[in-house]
């Protein structure tokens, strides 16, 4: 089976600084993989590289089967099948809430009118958002913005969506609506990446975890083993501030 | 005043003409060319952003009454006849477009950074994500200083009368001239770029009130 998300030997510096260090990873489709680790770490920087929002220095990404260091790959071509979720929703400020969801599919995807209103209302609905349809975002919480954001990468009907701390810009109530949503996207058997400071979903949903640290992945195994017992001392120190938090 | 008037309606007539249609015109190409250098200022190609930059800073720094002076002197010489209106709206709408441009640029500039990334990971080409997300924010923001601007437009057409554009300044030095009754003259002048002025600042502060609900 090939891995629908490869790093290789990847690189990437912001000047001097060395933010992702000789990163060597695979991702295979339907897994729900949590990244979790201290800010600054690095963990935004890996995410928004696998769908090119960031640039890599050198190595190989390939991401559903193009290289994203290859100057000839259409980055375009990857964000269709590569949906991603922002920690400050991003949604599109002109535009209502169903528009929000139709635009990309119709004038990326030219999908017919109908049937993109259709397939829009339908992923509203799982998000619980199909009453707001002609609202917009500024009318809209935290938690009902990103439950939008969600339906809008849903209706790309993607391979993989990238999470970039998706509940960290939330108030504490609104959180679980939202991880609610995402529980049922890895239901579909959609590839997710969660860059995530909620340890209860890193525990629940995903099945596989990396604790990042100084731009490398220095544990990469199951949730259930990390929380009962972390390899690394980093991990253990980590662990004991955010779950003392809790 | 209104003897004035009166006795030279028809020139007053084809000067307020003249006067709208060259600010028309001017208005419409000094908003698409504006547009276009705004664009080309925030592309992430460096060319572009390197003629726009050149463009602006000629045009925005020079003096309106010398760049008319060169469609009407100059250009003729070397490429095409041109009438004093013609080489006048030309000078108009590449002077406004200059600082058109740079008004877009500043609205552009202050859409964040998310809207863009927004609209790119959800598949979009820049180009896509600047026409339907970017873009219409970006001009809605920019109304109030886009009113100025077309206000100054409509009020700098008057520089057509230095190159007998037929305007509406024009017709009053004539008239001024003929009839000694200078005063009286440029006080109806005024009165007629008011007629012009203060209906189109309404409406943007109109259209500034409805586009913001």
């Amino acid at each position: 089976m090939t891995p629908i998300i490869e790093f290789k030997h990847v690189d990437k510096y912001y000047g001097k600084f060395h933010a992702l260090k000789d990163i060597n990873l695979k991702i295979n489709e339907g897994e729900v993989v949590s990244i979790i680790g201290p800010s600054g770490s690095g963990k935004s920087t890996l995410i928004r590289t696998m769908n090119g929002l960031e640039k890599i220095n050198s190595g190989q990404l390939l991401v559903t089967g193009y290289d994203l260091a290859d100057k000839k790959t259409d980055i375009n071509k990857i964000r269709k099948n590569v949906g991603m979720v922002f920690q400050r929703f991003n949604l599109y400020d002109n535009h209502t809430v169903l528009e929000n969801v139709t635009l990309a599919p119709k004038i990326v995807l030219k999908r017919p009118d109908d049937e993109n209103k259709k397939l829009a209302m339908q992923y509203l609905e799982k998000v619980g958002m199909a009453d707001k349809i002609n609202s917009y975002p500024r009318q809209l919480s935290g938690g009902q913005k990103q439950r939008v954001a969600i339906a809008r990468s849903l209706a790309m009907n993607p391979k993989v969506i990238l999470f970039d701390e998706p509940t960290s810009a939330l108030d504490p109530e609104m959180i679980q609506d939202v991880l609610d949503v995402m529980r049922y996207v890895a239901e579909q058997g959609i590839t997710m990446v969660v860059v995530t400071h909620e340890m209860g979903f890193a525990r629940e949903v995903s099945n596989r975890l990396l604790f990042f640290e100084q731009g490398k992945v220095v544990e990469d195994r199951k949730p259930e083993e990390f929380f009962a017992h972390p390899d690394s001392e980093r991990a253990r120190e980590f662990l004991s501030k955010v779950i003392t938090k809790d | 005043m209104w003897q004035i008037l009166t006795n030279n309606w028809s020139s007053f007539l084809t000067g307020f003409w003249n006067t709208i249609l060259c600010s028309v015109i001017a208005l419409i190409f000094s908003l698409i060319l504006g547009v276009i250098f705004a664009l080309l200022e925030v592309a992430p190609p460096k060319i572009g952003r390197i003629i726009a930059h050149i463009y602006i800073e000629i045009f925005r720094n020079i003096p309106l009454l010398v760049i008319v002076m060169i469609f009407y002197l100059i250009v003729p010489r070397f490429l095409v006849r041109l009438s004093g209106f013609q080489a006048g709206t030309i000078g108009l709408t590449l002077y406004t477009s200059a600082f058109i441009a740079e008004t877009v640029r500043s609205g552009i500039n202050s859409i964040g950074d998310g809207q863009m990334e927004g609209a790119r990971s959800n598949g979009m080409t820049y180009i896509q994500a600047m026409r339907y997300v970017i873009l219409p924010q970006a001009l809605k923001i920019v109304i109030p200083p886009l009113g100025n601007q077309f206000v100054n437009l409509i009020k700098n057409s008057s520089v057509l009368a230095f190159v007998a554009g037929f305007d509406l300044m024009y017709q009053a030095q004539l008239i001024a001239f003929a009839s000694f009754q200078t005063i009286d003259t440029y006080v109806v002048v005024g009165l007629f770029y008011l007629v012009l002025t203060l209906p189109l600042s309404y409406y943007m502060r109109h259209l500034e009130k409805k586009l913001s609900n």
